[in-house]
């Protein structure tokens, strides 16, 4: 299994890249942590005539906190984001996902935007892009433009990024105070390809055993085609933390996913497993001592 | 087939340095560094099992960090310090890994050895006295089909132990000297 021939470029500059790209984009494809595209090459289901490295690129292997998002750069690691402490300070749900994105020798090379990028159902952080209704910068001969998350995946592998254009970075949204995460999936192998799995956002009201849930959102991984944002809130809205019961939501749970069979797993399974994930996911959640993010200074 | 597809692309230049020592290899540009390291510089401890990033045998060290070596080109290597398992220790002086190895049985045909050994030497870096629990999650991402990997996970606890015995003793032959 080794990959066809390709030219490699190694531009050091985001405008080389740019351009390079430009001139080769129709029969090129961006090589960053490589952890998706490399095993697709060695397996000859691509074979792009050039591949534009972007690892040497100055600039793109920055972490950046606001008080609205977390900026991650195209060339961050997932091992550099899940260890970041200031992302995890303000958006906790950053590092409860990338502990489950593969494991850690991936982590330590594949890079998140890449994963957004390469848009595989089976990806934890598209999913995390549209829970966080993160913003998505792309550049390309025609310059810059930024494309909602929730509109950016198009189908299993196909986005809207165009063939000559570069995903620079992707901007996740911070929750609004209160908000309380939890990243839950489950595989045959930890840091497999997960058979079903999500990501929740639960609005809370108040602290302690008191505190009210106001309403909840999930964005799945494995058993929808594209991730989507699933709102839970009239299933959930109005119970308390410390008694509240999640079996309203199946009706939901039911409704937003179409999970396919495979040779893993039933349908059904898939179905039985993300309704049961969901309950467990809210009640992680609900109940977490995480940092929540309540504040928007201090953490950077 | 394309023109491009006919036409071999220019080899390059790829300078890496491997366990303290630089080599230069003319390449094509397609070139595993898992190849490189095994074809052009005949360091064939790495071992290729899977070539798609799941078996974890061809995991090597790249500034101290375990990543697979099939899943990235020699060419993007460059301007980095690898570790192979041939730079871990030797038959004569075996790191804490190998030793703890031997020691636990962690070990029968011995193809998935490499990438474990590389794996747990930066693990144990990091975690230098981790549980039993620890272990088993360090090692998720390394298959091996004989041991049923209940010797590896005591091996790792056991080269932790051996790695802090070994520093307390050069620490205490250093106060002595």
């Amino acid at each position: 299994m080794k990959p066809a021939p390709f030219v490699h470029h190694s531009p050091r500059t985001l405008d080389e890249a740019v351009a390079v790209l430009g001139d080769v984009g129709h029969d090129g494809k961006v090589l960053a942590g490589g952890q998706s595209l490399i095993p697709v090459l060695n397996m000859r289901l691509a074979q792009p005539a050039h591949l534009v490295d972007i690892n040497r690129v100055a600039g793109l292997d920055t972490v950046t906190v606001t008080d609205t998002s977390v900026r991650v750069g195209a060339i961050v690691r997932h091992a550099q984001l899940e260890k970041h402490d200031g992302a995890y300070a303000v958006l906790p749900l950053l590092r409860q996902a990338l502990r489950n994105v593969a494991h850690p020798a991936i982590r330590n090379r594949g890079t998140t935007v890449g994963s957004i990028a390469h848009a595989d159902a089976a990806g934890e952080m598209p999913s995390i892009a549209v829970l966080t209704d993160a913003v998505i910068e792309a550049i390309g001969p025609r310059g810059r433009r930024e494309i909602a998350a929730r509109e950016f995946f198009e189908g299993p592998l196909q986005t809207l990024l165009e063939a000559d254009e570069i995903l620079e970075a992707v901007r996740f949204g911070r929750f609004a105070p209160g908000t309380r995460t939890a990243f839950l999936e489950s595989a045959r192998r930890h840091g497999d390809y997960a058979l079903a799995g999500l990501g929740v956002a639960v609005d809370v009201e108040g602290d302690g055993p008191d505190a009210v849930v106001r309403g909840a959102r999930a964005a799945y991984v494995s058993v929808t085609d594209i991730p989507v944002v699933l709102d839970l809130s009239e299933a959930v809205a109005g119970q308390r933390v410390s008694s509240a019961s999640w079996d309203g939501v199946e009706e939901l749970v039911q409704a937003g996913i179409a999970p396919e069979a495979d040779i893993h797993a039933s349908s059904d399974y898939r179905r039985a497993l993300a309704v049961e994930l969901t309950r467990r996911a809210l009640t992680t959640a609900a109940t977490t001592t995480e940092p929540a993010t309540t504040t928007t200074e201090g953490h950077a | 087939m394309t023109d491009t597809d006919q036409t071999a692309p220019a080899l390059v230049d790829v300078t890496l340095r491997v366990n303290g020592v630089e080599h230069t290899r003319t390449v094509e540009p397609r070139r595993l560094l898992s190849d490189f390291l095994r074809h052009d510089l005949r360091l064939t401890g790495t071992h290729v099992g899977c070539e798609h990033g799941v078996c974890g045998a061809c995991t090597v060290l790249v500034d101290g960090d375990p990543m697979r070596s099939c899943l990235m080109f020699a060419v993007s290597a460059q301007e980095h310090e690898l570790t192979t398992v041939e730079g871990l220790g030797t038959q004569e002086a075996m790191g804490p890994v190998q030793q703890a190895f031997v020691e636990c049985h962690g070990l029968q045909c011995g193809f998935c050895t490499p990438g474990f050994v590389t794996t747990i030497s930066a693990f144990i870096e990091e975690n230098p006295d981790p549980t039993l629990e620890e272990a088993r999650e360090a090692i998720s991402g390394n298959l091996c089909r004989c041991t049923g990997y209940q010797n590896i996970c005591k091996a790792v606890v056991r080269a932790a132990e051996i790695r802090r015995e070994r520093s307390t003793s050069s620490t205490e032959a250093g106060e002595r000297a």
